[in-house]
């Protein structure tokens, strides 16, 4: 059995139901990705499998136990967050930040023991942050923050770690640096990640285990290079393409139609 | 889609408007001393010196004008704070004014004997206005950022609230006129205040509308205000200018009406969205309602007696404010 | 100002290891406690001043006493005449001035970090308010004793904390939403205050300035009693959820996935505050802007970030005790409430520390 999976939940703010009856398992030590168009639910699946939001009906599982009625630090010891919404406090340097994520390993009077120096310092290493160590996050630039925020769930030293679509803002090479970063953490440290992203052919290239929604339903899950289709692909966005192979890695390549007009130019191109 | 919320908002601030005169009507209509309307009328435009017609012309006229221009000015101020400092919580208070304005009133009253309201008014605009400036340059003139800003504000506040209290502490004559003074009151208005207080409320009304476009930049951060072509510094400047005018003005005359500034923006925002150019308008139409409506209800329920229209409307204010924070997310800025 | 922490950065990695400014004491048995040489340094140099601004407050007065003189009193070995003007009269002042800038520099940098920001005080949030309603009611409607004063303004103050809680409860009390719900009460009741004090006698009226202002004379043991409770349950429960509440700043959802329990956090903290404050009030009115300006100026010189809870709290006491001692130095004993003076130096340090950050650069 997975340590992970959600058991026919029903999720929803308020009044508003964004999915029902939804079940997924997260293979363990795969690199998961959840991917759809926006607002179909992938975000909030990932809030309700990080015990964020608390389904309505049904229930999330890890290792067994239903996770909203385990000790808030039992679950943090074993399944880290980055959310979207985080707030870097004003003049708080990137040691410091990193090491916030080790608050659920202290005690009250086991504040900061060796361990955790360790830790925090193998974690700002393992995201290439170590030389920032001593600079205010605020002078950061958007990519240097997002290792630094990837730093402190890192420090957390959770077998299973969720991403809230990590590389929203960041320019494409620090999109890439963020997803080889991910894909190392996975493969080299055999921790299970599950990520929500925007762009398909990065969650093709990246996922073990691909998991599609539309509509709070999921479509397809499976390895990227069995499900991804130019079907699946118009089933889930609503957009026509070919799938070609991904001429650096072999996975699965999402090019989009191109407007009429253009097509022809360009086979016309081709042709001289 | 865009055709048919612009059409619905102009549609709102016309209803606005037309609501604002329904007030405005009801203000010189209600009071103490009961007024049929056919007097009402020929009062206005008929004048021959009836006591009805000395009451409306010498009481109710001046009293209904000082609280449209003084509600304008409170409502217009408040909006282009917030927009101002980037943050959702500014009103004249926070920046000093009503403490300038404060503190020079109980020195002119302890220290320079002054006693009349028409006395009050120079000496409560010169206060804010300094205060006003003490702030922005404190703020940083240039580097100035909204959490600066308001931190400065609140600390010349606190100072000059230690020196209030002292003098009233010390001065039992002048705290009897101050706490009268600090409620806000609209009972004292003549013709005289209304034309006092008119010019530099008119000057205040056009700088901030003219500042709109450029704030609504602003409110995307300094950044991204520049590289839409929006001059910061100038903006910043005429805005502060603007609201000292505005509040400035609106204080001397009044007293320290605190909330109106506050609520009404917010109120406004949640159904205009965070676009100053509509903002700033309907706050300037709104804004009177609630102080003209505030004063006539203060004038009505304690009859003979009245209820100052400061405390009015922050008894009708508060729980609508608090209501409107339950019910919806509060608009962000 | 210079910042050391912007000092240039090492750049071998084997300095940076060193470099890493988190602190730690630790034990033989594996326990640990963090600090940090900043603020500790601070809160040691506040600490120093308070005592000596208190020694001098002891001896000020109509009575004048040298400090030599009041510390071998307050070690038990000064004369009778002085035992009895140090020990009855002159000490429980300054012990509630003490305790009540602790309270109120607490909750300050309590509420400050729980709503996210430097304006969320609880005198700008309605709870000084709720606590003035309390004692103008009691002043001007039955002309009560200082004792019923304290009464109604303790009763004001967490019936206006419970209320204000109540409002913003809403799936969880968000920072943001307490704070404009705190300001909408703390309009309706201010107005509530104007209208009380129009209404007064004028004699009356005075003695509500006095109370509003805030002020410590003729403060004697009977206040220190129930303050000192209120500081002893509190001030440790509140030191016991600091860790958690560094946490809530980097936003709900980090703290949550962190395995902070947000909303019992908040809680337990927000209470903690409301208690605070409403103590404090009872003891000595309301005085102005410490718990506004008492955290701004602790976060300055510690220059640490996390809502630094003890440096607050010993500069909200040093703060109130140096207020004291200039109102009585300078405009003789018991003429000026402490309020008046806390405002003025508080307001126009944090005035002068924004004009010297400006020219550092800084911010």
């Amino acid at each position: 059995m997975n340590r992970l999976s959600a058991d026919n939940v029903t999720l929803g703010y308020d009044q508003r139901v964004i999915a029902e009856q939804l079940s997924v398992e997260i293979p363990d030590h795969s690199f998961t990705v959840i991917v759809g168009p926006n607002a179909c639910g992938k975000s909030t699946l990932l809030r309700a499998l990080s015990r964020m939001l608390k389904p309505s009906e049904g229930r999330v599982l890890l290792d067994g136990q239903t996770i909203h009625s385990m000790p808030a630090k039992k679950v943090a010891k074993t399944l880290g967050l980055l959310p979207q919404s985080s707030v870097a406090p004003d003049g708080i340097t990137v040691a410091d930040l990193v090491g916030r994520g080790r608050y659920p390993h202290q005690g009250l009077l086991r504040q900061w023991s060796p361990e955790d120096e360790r830790v925090v310092q193998e974690s700002m290493a393992s995201t290439g942050v170590a030389e920032l160590a001593d600079r205010y996050v605020d002078e950061l630039s958007g990519g240097q923050r997002q290792r630094v925020w990837i730093a402190m769930a890192l420090a957390q030293q959770t077998p299973l770690l969720l991403l809230d679509e990590p590389t929203t803002f960041l320019d494409i090479q620090h999109q890439i640096d963020v997803l080889d970063l991910c894909a190392d953490l996975h493969e080299e440290q055999g921790r299970t990640l599950v990520a929500v992203l925007h762009d398909l052919n990065h969650a093709a290239r990246y996922a073990t285990h691909l998991i599609a929604m539309r509509d709070g339903k999921v479509i397809a899950e499976g390895p990227p290079s069995e499900i991804v289709t130019a079907d699946l692909v118009e089933r889930v966005f609503g957009m026509r393409c070919q799938i070609i192979d991904d001429p650096e890695t072999g996975t699965p390549l999402v090019v989009p139609a191109a407007r009429k007009g253009r097509v022809r130019d360009a086979v016309g191109g081709l042709g001289r | 889609m865009p055709a048919r919320r612009h059409a619905l908002r102009a549609a709102g601030l016309l209803v606005s408007l037309g609501v604002l005169l329904l007030v405005v009507v009801a203000s010189i209509a209600i009071g103490a001393k009961q007024i049929p309307v056919g007097d009402v009328w020929h009062g206005l435009f008929g004048n021959t010196g009836t006591d009805n017609d000395v009451v409306i012309r010498e009481l109710r006229l001046p009293r209904t004008l000082l609280g449209l221009l003084a509600g304008a000015a409170l409502g217009l101020a408040g909006a282009v704070m917030q927009a101002l400092t980037r943050n959702p919580l500014a009103d004249p208070g926070l920046l000093g004014i009503n403490a300038g304005a404060s503190a020079a009133v109980v020195s002119a009253i302890s220290f320079f004997g002054v006693t009349s309201l028409t006395g009050y008014v120079w000496f409560a605009f010169a206060g804010s206005a300094a205060v006003m400036v003490l702030v922005y340059a404190l703020g940083g003139v240039r580097a100035a950022t909204p959490v600066r800003l308001a931190l400065a504000g609140t600390a010349a506040t606190a100072a000059l609230y230690g020196y209030i209290n002292a003098v009233q502490i010390m001065d039992t004559a002048a705290l009897d006129k101050m706490r009268f003074w600090t409620v806000g009151s609209l009972a004292s208005a003549s013709m005289s205040t209304v034309g006092q207080v008119l010019p530099f409320i008119g000057v205040g009304i056009v700088l901030a509308l003219i500042v709109a476009r450029p704030l609504n930049a602003m409110g995307m951060g300094d950044d991204t205000a520049r590289a839409l072509g929006a001059h910061v510094n100038r903006t910043r400047a005429v805005a502060m200018l603007a609201v000292t005018l505005l509040c400035g003005a609106a204080t001397a005359a009044c007293g320290p009406i605190v909330f109106v500034g506050l609520m009404v923006p917010h109120m406004v925002r949640s159904f205009t969205g965070p676009d100053q150019r509509w903002i700033l308008p309907y706050a300037t139409v709104l804004s009177p309602v609630l102080l003209l409506g505030a004063d006539v209800i203060g004038r009505v329920v304690t009859r003979p007696a009245e209820l100052q229209v400061g405390i009015v409307t922050a008894l009708i204010g508060g729980p609508l404010f608090i209501f409107l924070v339950r019910r919806r997310r509060m608009a962000q800025l | 100002m210079k910042a050391p922490e912007s000092a240039p950065k090492p750049k071998a990695p084997s300095q940076r290891a060193q470099g890493t400014p988190i602190r730690a004491l630790r034990t033989a048995g594996g326990l640990s406690v963090r600090f940090e040489l900043r603020p500790l340094v601070t809160v040691v140099a506040l600490l120093v001043v308070a005592l000596a601004a208190s020694v001098v407050l002891i001896g000020t007065g109509d009575f004048q006493i040298p400090a030599s003189d009041v510390i071998s009193t307050l070690l038990g070995n000064g004369s009778v005449a002085h035992e009895f003007i140090v020990n009855d009269l002159r000490l429980p002042r300054v012990v509630v001035g003490l305790l009540v800038g602790a309270a109120l520099g607490l909750s300050g940098a309590l509420f400050q970090s729980v709503t996210r920001n430097p304006l969320g005080s609880p005198d700008i949030i309605g709870f000084g308010q709720g606590s003035t309603v309390g004692a103008l009611v009691v002043i001007v409607l039955f002309k009560g004793s200082a004792e019923a004063v304290a009464y109604g303004s303790l009763a004001g103050g967490l019936v206006t904390g419970v209320l204000i809680y109540l409002l913003a409860w809403k799936r969880g009390v968000h920072g943001y939403r307490l704070v404009l719900v705190g300001i909408g009460a703390a309009a309706v009741l201010t107005a509530v205050n104007g209208y009380l004090l129009t209404k007064a006698q004028i004699v009356d009226a005075a003695r509500a300035v006095v109370w509003i202002t805030g002020s410590l004379n003729g403060r004697g043991w009977e206040q220190v009693g129930p303050l000192f409770w209120f500081c002893v349950i509190l001030i440790p429960l509140v030191f016991a959820y600091a860790r958690p509440l560094r946490m809530l700043e980097m936003g709900d959802d980090v703290a949550y996935a962190l395995g902070v329990r947000v909303e019992r956090t908040r809680l337990v903290l927000m209470t903690a505050a409301v208690l605070l404050t409403a103590a404090a009030t009872a003891a000595a009115g309301p005085v102005a802007f410490v718990s506004l300006t008492a955290p701004q100026l602790a976060r300055r010189l510690t220059r640490s970030p996390g809502p630094n809870l003890l440096a607050s709290m010993v500069m909200g006491a040093t703060l109130l005790i140096a207020a004291d001692l200039g109102a009585q130095r300078v405009f003789g004993a018991d003429q000026l409430p402490v309020g008046v003076v806390t405002g003025v130096l508080g307001g126009g340090y944090l005035l002068w520390l924004l004009a010297a950050e400006r020219k550092a650069g800084r911010i």
